[in-house]
């Protein structure tokens, strides 16, 4: 064995120690800006979600027009508290399209009829695929699409009250 | 005075260590019989002392003593008496101590009964040994110490962390550190042989014991963390590569490629430096995890451990243990004489193929878990790497693996005729191709890694037990049955990795008392949601009964709980076993309009991932048992071959 080769166990560790120890170092900060900021919408064509609604797909948002994109489904609570928000956006002229993540027909169909329904557009994404692509992880996510398709905002969570005046505020900014 | 008493043998037991290790220093270099003598017994005495520490903590846990700072943090008087003594572990201070005592412990144990290793060698392990304890107790001593008093005296305590409220936690870290201090045994027995030089068949026959030990606990610690994270988290997983997971990976990979490294040493003296390395890397993954759990470096869910500062201090004792450790290697080995050669087709080949597959995964989670820190250190740019990267990476290598395992115990040693072994090896192969038709015949969707898996895991159960074909089963050697048993269990598990992860099936709905969920062939009716009180906590209880499609009924009542002392929710999910599968229940949130979030899985076959690490636990140990019996045995016969001259 080349005696050097010995020393390359020795070596290897130092890497680790030099990289941790910088790590170590760095000031903690957990809050993740979404990737997805600033870059356009990937392109997708989801199915019609239910009868009355037409399919969606990524061309439908890149009309001209700021527009929201909101992730749901039926067997999601906050998505049922957010449903207000969501009648009151569109009331003020807002576009809303809508992906509805692991989701029946039939169960959208009955949350929309109970809760309203507020969305243009709705897509079903049986196994997430868009929504991971989009970079969201959780139901309810909201995201803001200028009119040529780039998405400017990620909403986390469930949109109260209080989200409504900056939503507003962002889409007209993009528009 | 409890407390004051226990850091007093605290202090004994730190003075004892700087002993222990200064006569094995001073008593090597200066080649002092005498002082090898006295080491025995200070690493005795130093073993009692921590012990005692220790012990006076758990009183004062038991006790509730609220003037004492660890019992306030991490107690309160209305625990139950179980999570009272396990809180003695369950925090960063505690479980230092745990780990010293279990160290001072193992030196004592070595230093009482080990009569087979070269007295220069037993006394630079014990003097090894020392040094590292000693790293412990100035951490203990100057940054941690667990004996504190409070002042002013609060009412009561702030309890444990919820999530660690559960009988399989309070048992969970104890085991992976009775795994992390066996290997660190094995890296003081091998500092010990190249500070004298003295690698050989003898040492690896010390050394065996340790190895085998720490690494039945670090099985049973991933078994029992995976099957923790499984069901008290509530996201039906049971593995996330995440770093704190990985951190338990990492020392199980290196000490089950360390297990067969230092059999071929025991049995034909070959692999040397390799098991050497192995020894150093295997307590360096364990250093490792504990200061990747602990500093908080990388984001886990295991998150409530951190501390920044603390990181410092075990990355300072990391980098004089383990650069210290390397560097001996690689001023040492170059003298020490290589081992007795073999043929690639033999038993120690198929070994170093396991060694060589087990270190390339090694690797590849090692870089996976650190990619994101190395990452962010260089760039500044956050990311994270998740299963995908993990699975593909890791399963085909793992498959390989399995193979080699099937084929290993049919080899004989330093030469076998390639003939001979693809006779032995037709009944398994002709298995594998059985079990391969009938799955793609029989499924569709499954994934080519979950196929092939389950075939191989069909193959491997029939290989396991080949080693056992025509032999007398009475005069099988205990170990062999431990290998057999420990392989099968590799099978057992392998399945239901696969079946978890191609035929689970799941459901998501938002349901009201009176509604009816259905997955599978179960049929469960959603009868009401009722408040219930445990010992420190109020729960919402759903109560549903479960109808399997046989028509056999079922009582399930998934939580979700809320505890008073760490006003934390945690959700309780309601498991229902049979012997094809596992029905699991979770209670989410609720609404106004009285709808619940009840989240149902069928999980077909997947006990047998735990199952399966249980019976590789029990092989380690069946084969423990044997080579420590055989170990005495000859020891016997020694001893009565010179009292006869």
């Amino acid at each position: 064995m080349n005696r050097w080769l010995l020393w390359l166990p020795l070596a290897l560790f130092s890497l680790f120690f030099g990289a941790v120890a910088i790590g170590l170092m760095m000031p903690k900060d957990n809050i993740i800006e979404s990737k997805m900021v600033g870059k356009p919408m990937p392109t997708f064509a989801l199915p019609a979600a239910i009868e009355q609604r037409p399919a969606l797909s990524s061309a439908d948002l890149a009309k001209g027009k700021p527009t929201l994109l909101n992730i749901f489904a039926s067997w999601c609570v906050p998505c049922i508290a957010e449903a207000p928000q969501l009648l009151a956006l569109q009331k003020a002229g807002v576009e809303i399209n809508a992906i509805a993540s692991r989701d029946t027909p039939e169960d959208i169909a009955i949350f929309l009829n109970r809760w309203g329904n507020p969305y243009s557009r709705i897509g079903t994404d049986t196994t997430s695929k868009v929504q991971l692509e989009l970079g969201s992880s959780g139901v309810p996510e909201t995201f803001v699409i200028d009119g040529n398709g780039i998405i400017v905002h990620q909403h986390i969570g469930d949109i109260r009250q209080e989200d409504i005046a900056k939503l507003i505020e962002i889409l007209k900014e993009a528009g | 005075m409890i407390a004051e008493t226990g850091l007093i043998a605290l202090w004994l037991a730190a003075a004892l260590a700087l002993l222990q290790f200064a006569l094995g220093a001073i008593g090597l270099r200066a080649e002092r019989e005498d002082y090898f003598a006295a080491i025995r017994p200070v690493a005795v005495a130093q073993g009692v002392f921590v012990s005692l520490s220790f012990l006076l903590l758990i009183w004062l846990f038991l006790r509730s003593d609220m003037s004492v700072r660890l019992v306030v943090m991490n107690s309160a008087s209305v625990k139950p008496l179980l999570y009272k003594f396990a809180g003695t572990w369950g925090n960063h201070e505690g479980s230092m101590l745990l780990w010293v005592t279990v160290m001072g412990l193992a030196g004592a144990f070595i230093a009482l009964f080990e009569r087979s290793l070269k007295k220069a060698t037993l006394v630079a392990t014990l003097a090894a040994q020392a040094f590292i304890s000693l790293g412990f107790y100035a951490f203990l001593l100057i940054s941690s110490n667990p004996f504190e008093r409070m002042f002013p005296i609060p009412a009561d305590g702030q309890g444990l962390n919820p999530l660690l409220q559960d009988p399989g936690l309070a048992f969970h870290p104890p085991t992976l550190y009775f795994g992390y201090v066996g290997l660190s045994v094995a890296f003081s027995f091998a500092v010990g042989a190249m500070i004298t030089r003295d690698v050989g068949a003898a040492f690896a026959k010390a050394m065996r014991p340790w190895v085998l030990g720490a690494w039945i606990f670090l099985t049973l610690g991933i078994t029992a963390g995976s099957y923790w994270a499984y069901y008290e988290l509530g996201w039906g997983g049971w593995w996330f590569w995440d770093p704190v997971e990985n951190a338990s990976l990492m020392p199980w990979l290196a000490a089950t490629a360390l297990l067969h490294s230092v059999t071929v040493l025991a049995t034909r003296d070959g692999l040397r430096a390799w098991t050497l390395m192995l020894a150093v890397v295997a307590f360096s993954m364990s250093m490792i995890g504990t200061f990747l759990v602990r500093s908080g470096i990388l984001t886990s869910v295991h998150a409530f451990a951190v501390d920044p500062e603390r990181g410092s201090f075990i990355l300072a004792l990391l980098a004089i243990y383990i650069g210290g450790a390397m560097a001996l290697f690689a001023l040492r080995v170059g003298t020490v004489k290589e081992g007795s050669r073999f043929e690639l087709i033999s038993r120690e080949g198929a070994l170093v193929a396991n060694n060589l597959l087990l270190s390339v995964i090694l690797a590849l989670v090692f870089i996976g878990t650190l990619y994101p820190l190395l990452v962010e250190a260089v760039t500044g740019e956050k990311l994270s790497v998740g299963p995908p990267y993990f699975n593909l990476a890791t399963g085909p290598l793992a498959l390989m693996l399995v193979a080699v395992m099937a084929a290993g115990p049919l080899l004989r040693w330093r030469r076998d005729n390639p003939k001979a072994l693809v006779n032995r090896i037709s009944i398994p192969v002709l298995v594998v191709a059985a079990a391969l038709f009938a799955l793609v015949s029989l499924t569709t969707g499954m994934s080519v890694l979950a196929l092939l898996g389950l075939a191989l895991a069909a193959g491997v159960a029939v290989a396991s037990f080949a080693p056992l074909w025509k032999r007398n089963l009475r005069r099988t050697p205990l170990h062999t049955y431990g290998m057999v048993l420990a392989h099968f269990g590799i099978a057992v598990a392998l399945v239901g990795m696969a079946c978890e992860s191609s035929f689970t099936e799941e459901n998501l709905v938002a349901a009201k008392p009176g509604d009816e969920i259905v997955i599978n062939q179960w049929k469960l009716e959603f009868e009401a949601i009722e408040p219930v009180a445990g010992p420190n906590w109020t729960a919402l209880e759903g109560r549903m009964t479960a109808q399997y499609g046989d028509g056999t009924l079922h009582e399930i009542k998934p939580q979700n709980r809320m505890f008073a002392a760490a006003q934390t929710q945690t959700s309780e999910a309601a498991l229902l076993t049979r012997w094809n599968g596992q029905l699991y229940v979770v209670l989410g949130d609720g609404d106004s309009e009285g709808r619940w979030q009840v989240r149902v899985w069928w999980k077909p076959f997947v006990p047998l991932i735990w199952y399966g690490g249980i019976l590789v636990a029990l092989g380690g140990l069946l084969a423990m048992i044997g080579r420590l019996r055989r170990g005495y045995k000859q020891r016997k016969q020694r001893e009565y071959a010179e009292a006869m001259l």
